[in-house]
């Protein structure tokens, strides 16, 4: 999902940009607020932005014949919420645009908005529905990480077909081209990341529920259930 | 154990199709889908040149990118492994 240097013209890249800067700032608040309120949470926070680190530095093949990675934003997502998520997002980006030449400087606001802020909040949309409608954790889990993961790759698209309208039929027909590469190419990948965030998530319930319990993210009647269950 | 079971079940599956798309279409590169999407870029607009270039550094060779790539996963590797074990361990302790 990385846009290269130099690949979005203006005004694109800074419109991004403008949507994106809002909520790092935002995030850094809140970031800042949860590391001097809690700071107990702090390795967790840290355990989050590594799964986002490890996920997205694996690049796996895809049915297409072509490889692309998972974004392992959405852990992040459910646990801290989206806002919180995008500064974890941008660190990771900044990390490949520095070193490995992958996204870039000017297409940061871009790729931060696909990964950081829009599969975020699919993410944590989708894990508030579900546990609000009583369906098994775990798989509300699956469900929310696998779409934010999709979805990133299909924001990707619209940027991208945004930028570059084909000549015949606009905007409409590039999104079908490019989304003909990155959603079909991460299907089989946002499978594989929902399903593994779900046992990651298991081994959180293991070890440190009552951080779950305290960030909101479960209640502590589901703990206990989820925790019977393990044992 | 079901969720582990689920999950190397899944992992087969994966496996297995990358075994099966290869044998399919043995032509399949496996490059990259954001090299490929530049490719639909340059189809759309063949006169677009990136108007700015690679501001970074620039791996050298694809060794030397796989290098950073696989620091990358150790980092975050070794941040998880480093914190389930404490938290395990204390509440072990506790």
């Amino acid at each position: 999902m990385h846009i290269s240097e130099g690949f979005l013209p203006g005004p694109w890249w800074w419109i991004w940009f403008a949507i994106s800067i809002p909520v790092i700032f935002f995030g850094m608040y809140r970031m800042n607020k949860l590391i001097s309120e809690r700071r107990e949470l702090l390795p967790l926070l840290a355990v989050a932005g590594a799964f986002i680190f490890v996920l997205s530095s694996l690049k796996l093949p895809s049915v297409t014949g072509s490889c692309s990675h998972p974004t392992g934003t959405g852990m992040a997502a459910i646990l801290f919420g989206p806002a919180i998520t995008a500064v974890l997002g941008t660190i990771v980006l900044l990390y490949q645009a520095l070193f490995l030449a992958h996204g870039g400087f000017t297409t940061l606001g871009a790729n931060v908005a696909s990964m950081g802020i829009i599969g975020p909040v699919v993410a944590y949309v989708i894990y508030k529905a579900g546990m609000k409608a009583n369906i098994n954790f775990y798989v509300v889990v699956f469900l929310a990480t696998a779409f934010a993961d999709w979805a990133t790759y299909v924001v990707t698209s619209i940027q991208l077909a945004l930028a570059f309208p084909a000549e015949a039929g606009g905007a409409m027909a590039s999104f079908q081209l490019f989304a003909g590469i990155f959603a079909m190419t991460q299907v089989p990948l946002a499978i594989m990341e929902g399903a593994l965030t779900a046992l990651v998530f298991k081994y959180i319930v293991q070890v440190k529920s009552d951080a779950l319990v305290e960030l909101k993210v479960i209640t502590s009647e589901t703990a206990e259930k989820l925790r019977g269950v393990v044992a | 154990m079901k969720g582990e079971l689920i999950f190397v079940a899944l992992v087969v599956l994966f496996a297995a199709s990358f075994f099966y798309t290869m044998s399919m279409h043995p032509d399949s590169e496996f490059g990259g889908a954001d090299g490929e999407a530049e490719g639909v870029i340059a189809e759309i607009n063949p006169s677009y040149e990136p108007w700015i270039g690679n501001l970074g550094f620039e791996p050298p060779s694809g060794e030397i990118e796989s290098l950073l790539f696989a620091l990358q996963a150790a980092i975050g590797a070794v941040v998880i492994g480093y914190f389930f074990g404490y938290y395990r361990g204390k509440g072990q302790s506790d």
